[in-house]
């Protein structure tokens, strides 16, 4: 770029009395960036750039700060648009007037940056108000209302803006500043951890929030896909290149699966996801056609010629499989110019090769070299037979090196460009080695590891929804299942003896209950009754010439209840209270409850199960096992059910929806699940009442999708304030808890009519 | 196309019906032309064989496969007329045995089409035997063993079948529930060929020979099909059958470009899921260039 000439000093003077600095450093560079500025600015930009300058000259953060907006402005503003140099000098403006001094001098470095990724003056507007709004909402405040100490994080986020804007699209940085400000606004430390991308969720959320297309989102489709066209069965294990920066992993495949990466943006005009299948396809094809060579007497370079060589091989044996693939393999297939790579100065190694397999994928290539145009016609030659082999077109991939050999092949500075095709995996699967290696530990011998005892049965681990974000947070909740311990049977039979009065009359019900609806059948040619309707029908069918219908009769059938109930019960601390007017804790008044529904439930002949759950914090919730539906209302059940204890919280989503699996599992009809509780959902490590109350309606809002009826009941007489918002209209609150006993199996006669 | 079920349903109620004592015109019932079948096995022998001892003969495979088409093509071979019923829910025993119809003297009988195929030594087919209601299916059983005849109860009499009657019965194990299945007892009065879709390049020839398109497209239409069938069970319960094939082919045929033919003809049909819609359009895409 030709250097423009130095600006008079009868312009410059005028511009230098404009800008009010006074730095000495300042005379330095003012020249240099005046004659950018006039390039690319116009008269009234370069007023708002000098006055922008002056503005943050006055911060008095000294002269780094004005030096950094005087170099990076006037491009910004050439291309966003001029009302960006306000924009950030006021911003600076604001930020030097709270305790946050020390990111001023990150933020505007982020600038620069930030408007090459956002690319409209828009966007970046709304990215400075972002970062205002963080500020405000991170700086603390002493008494509430002096804000006194500085974001402990917005340095460091503004650090690693330009890492975030490669990754996040404006949206997403919103949502992931959203979401560490929601949990860790009030923790320094772990603010910090978050915002300099230290902690796990933090980079869990940030993966989440990626623009291009997830792995997570389209796991099926790529499994059908492998399936569907290739008749392959693979576990994919998904490898995220958002982190490594060193060294960029590559997608491979072994015993254990195919290491693919976690997203892929469009590019090209090709779509993510058919960059993926792009992917797979090329996997697939080595693993239908590739075989194994012996890597220890091949140089490297031959090696990677034969990995090439190979990779053409499948590759055109997957084009004469599905030709339509060919587009999408042209379009993510780098295009090496010919003369890109000097050999007299650089290895060009790779360059060739990559040129080789654009040919051969690529007809009209167009390149003209006689060695190259030689290989691909005998590639095409060696694979018009039929499928060739490996070993064959390693024996051409060899040959081709030994032909194109340079001297300068074996120079440190290798031409890159232009020569990585990014579907393609490394290779490894190729290659057998003779010898394992020369280390010591490779002839040790390796020992099984002991597989460790399994007891109980490892955590399930289901989604909680925050209602804030309006998105679940994955795997939030780790549920542990056991069997309820066993007490003595005895106490539940004697329970139900203490209200055998109360049995008698459910007996009543439920005989009148039992199945015994009558359902009728008509249109029966031979049925126990006639059917009037349809008799007279074809009476004037046959009256009037036509054939009769003969099926007049009509038959009656019985129809069976097909119920399955779930009983889930809340087994937390509040139980152990005694309710005013009680003699008995709420506990002894559910277990007699729930016995006596047991035996109704018995009685009626439906799928039945039991369930309890307590809960530690998210990472401990507890459910235990008391009756599932293939056990019979026996002594064993009794005995868990006479066990009954109750302790800790109440984190009643997560058991809702492990409850919900196995009632889905069911193939009644109608799918009951009845929740007994004492209060409203609450855990200890859950500062925000609404959460689990939100978290519960949504589960209960899954649940229903899944055909399942969900119904509470409940023992708290303050329910109202938050039962509606968990389970609309489905709960009875029962405020005389000591008729619970009598209470329950009627509810549950009342439901299943 | 001509229809693959080209051999018309027996209607329940003729309007001419036939009297027992009136002579049957059989040519009705007899296949004029000769339909396009393509052996995958020697399947043509062993039918021949079971039709020579005139042992009742089940053909299971999926929908679509050609199991109606080879009956139609041995009762064509044959030269026996051939009786088609379409089984269904709300077909009763009288729907294939007859029954007595109000007459304004009186009543008079009317046979069924299983009474009329065993009167004139016809190849009586049901299709998709299972949508009947066993209880309906248990009239075939005096045909289908050494009795070899057909109580009429009602009518008091005992109709003897005709030397050349046999009964065949369709029926597709794939989709049916637990509920739908033939009892013990009826499934073992038939002997039993299995079809499958053809391998590809039978189904290649099919497709051709029967819409007159290029085999090349023919063949591609086919690999679909074989992506589509690997997904059985994984969010499909049938794979694309040769029938939808060739409809695809007859969509092509009419100067639809094959794309287009196909997602009409052979995803959209059968599928609602979006991620098998998404797989399947992109094996359209990467089949043809």
């Amino acid at each position: 770029m030709p250097v423009p000439a130095p600006l008079p000093p009868e312009i410059l003077a005028p511009l230098r009395q404009q800008l009010r600095c006074n730095f000495p450093q300042l005379d330095q560079v003012f020249p240099d960036c005046m004659t950018e500025a006039r390039i690319l600015l116009s008269e009234t930009g370069i007023r708002d750039y000098l006055e922008g300058a002056s503005l943050i000259c006055r911060i008095g953060r000294g002269f780094e700060p004005v030096l950094v907006y005087l170099e990076e402005m006037p491009r910004v503003a050439a291309d966003l648009g001029e009302e960006t140099l306000a924009l950030v000098s006021q911003t600076v403006w604001k930020l030097s007037r709270s305790p946050n001094g020390k990111a001023i001098l990150p933020f505007l470095q982020s600038i620069a940056e930030a408007a090459r990724r956002l690319a409209s003056a828009e966007l970046l507007t709304r990215y400075t108000a972002m970062i205002l709004d963080f500020m405000e909402r991170t700086t603390g405040s002493i008494h509430g209302f002096h804000t006194t100490i500085p974001s402990p994080s917005l340095p460091d986020l503004l650090e690693r803006i330009p890492y975030l804007l490669s990754q996040l699209t404006c949206h997403g940085l919103r949502n992931w500043l959203d979401y560490g400000l929601r949990h860790y606004a009030d923790h320094p430390d772990r603010q910090r951890d978050y915002f300099s991308l230290q902690s796990a969720d933090s980079r869990a959320v940030l993966q989440r929030e990626r623009h291009g297309v997830l792995f997570v989102d389209h796991e099926r489709q790529l499994d059908l896909y492998l399936r569907a066209l290739w008749q392959e069965r693979q576990t994919f294990v998904p490898y995220s290149d958002a982190f490594d920066e060193p060294r960029k992993p590559l997608p491979y495949f072994d015993a254990l699966g195919v290491r693919i990466p976690d997203c892929y943006d469009d590019r090209d005009g090709v779509a993510g996801i058919d960059r993926y299948r792009a992917l797979l396809a090329h996997v697939a094809a080595h693993l239908r056609w590739s075989g194994s060579l012996v890597a220890d007497n091949l140089s490297p370079f031959q090696r990677i010629a034969v990995e090439t060589f190979e990779d053409c091989r499948v590759e055109s044996l997957a084009l004469r499989e599905y030709p339509g693939l060919r587009r999408i393999l042209l379009a993510l297939h780098p295009t090496p110019a010919e003369d890109a790579c000097d050999p007299e100065r650089e290895s060009c190694i790779r360059h060739r090769l990559a040129m080789f397999s654009r040919a051969v994928l690529d007809p009209d290539h167009g390149y003209r070299d006689p060695n190259l145009l030689d290989f691909v016609a005998r590639f095409h030659a060696e694979l018009a037979e039929g499928s060739s082999s490996t070993q064959a077109i390693a024996d051409l991939a060899i040959s081709y090196i030994a032909r194109t050999r340079r001297q300068q092949d074996l120079a440190p500075n290798v031409h890159f460009t232009d020569t990585e095709v990014d579907y393609r995996d490394d290779n490894r699967h190729l290659w057998r080695y003779i010898e394992q290696g020369d280390e010591e530990e490779a002839f040790e011998e390796r020992k099984p590891r002991q597989a460790d005892d399994v007891e109980t049965l490892p955590p399930r681990h289901y989604p909680e929804w925050d209602y804030q974000s309006k998105t679940y947070r994955p795997d939030w909740v780790s549920l542990y299942e056991g069997l309820h311990p066993s007490g003595d049977p005895a106490h539940i039979d004697a329970l139900l003896d203490k209200h055998r009065m109360l049995a008698k009359r459910l007996k009543q019900i439920l005989d009148l209950l039992k199945p015994q609806q009558y359902v009728r059948l008509r249109y029966q040619e031979e049925g126990s009754e006639l059917d009037l309707d349809v008799a007279i029908r074809s009476l004037i069918d046959f009256r009037g010439g036509a054939t009769p219908d003969p099926r007049i009769n009509m038959s009656h059938r019985h129809d069976g209840r097909d119920i399955a109930v779930m009983l889930l019960l809340d087994l937390s601390q509040s139980l152990n209270q005694i309710p005013d007017g009680c003699s008995q804790t709420i506990l002894e008044l559910s277990q007699e409850a729930v016995a006596l529904l047991g035996w109704a439930i018995d009685h009626l002949g439906d799928e039945f199960a039991i369930a309890g759950f307590s809960s530690n914090t998210r990472h401990e919730v507890r459910y235990q096992h008391i009756k599932g539906y293939g056990e019979g209302w026996d002594d064993q059940v009794k005995g868990r059910l006479a066990a009954m204890e109750a302790g800790y919280s109440t984190r009643m989503g997560a058991a809702l929806r492990h409850a919900a699996h196995y009632l889905e599992a069911r193939q009644a009809d109608k799918k009951l699940l009845l929740i007994l509780t004492d209060g409203q959902p609450h855990d200890i490590d859950v500062d925000d009442e609404r959460l689990l109350i939100e978290d519960t309606h949504k589960a209960v809002q899954e649940l229903d999708q899944q055909g399942i009826y969900t119904y509470c009941i409940n023992l708290d007489s303050h329910a109202d304030e938050y039962v509606r918002d968990c389970f609309g209209n489905r709960f009875t609150v029962i405020d005389r808890v000591e008729r619970l006993p009598e209470k329950l199996p009627q509810l549950f006669m009342a439901l299943t009519k | 196309m001509r229809a693959v079920k080209r051999q018309a349903t027996h209607p329940p109620h003729p309007p001419h019906p036939p009297r027992a004592t009136m002579s049957i015109d059989t040519e009705q019932y007899k296949v004029s032309q000769e339909p396009f079948y393509q052996p995958l096995d020697n399947e043509i022998a062993l039918y021949e064989a079971a039709y020579r001892r005139r042992l009742p003969v089940m053909v299971k495979g999926p929908t679509g496969c050609g199991k109606s088409r080879f009956v139609e093509f041995m009762a064509w071979r044959l030269g026996k007329p051939l009786i088609t019923v379409a089984c269904n829910e709300d077909m009763t025993a009288s729907d294939l045995v007859g029954r007595y119809l109000l007459d304004a003297t009186g009543t008079r009988w009317l046979d069924g089409p299983l009474t009329v195929a065993a009167r004139i030594g016809a190849i009586c087919y049901l299709d998709e035997i299972v949508e009947a209601r066993q209880d309906t299916t248990v009239v075939i059983h005096p045909l289908t063993d050494h009795r070899r005849c057909l109580p009429l109860d009602k009518k008091g009499e005992v109709v003897t079948a005709h030397p050349d009657f046999q009964l065949v019965i369709s029926y597709n194990p794939g989709y049916q529930s637990l509920m739908k299945d033939l009892k013990q007892s009826t499934k073992q009065r038939f002997s039993a060929l299995v079809f499958d879709y053809p391998p590809a390049d039978l189904e290649t020839r099919i497709v051709a020979t029967e819409t007159g398109i290029a085999p090349e497209l023919a063949a591609a239409l086919v690999k679909i099909a074989a992506a589509a069938r690997n997904l059985k069970g994984h969010g499909l319960d049938e794979g694309i059958s040769t029938r939808l094939l060739v409809y695809a082919a007859n969509l092509m045929d009419e100067g639809i470009a094959p794309r287009e033919a196909s997602r009409m003809a052979l995803v959209d049909p059968i599928t609602d899921d979006e991620d098998i819609r998404s797989t399947l359009h992109h094996a359209i895409d990467a089949v043809f260039p």
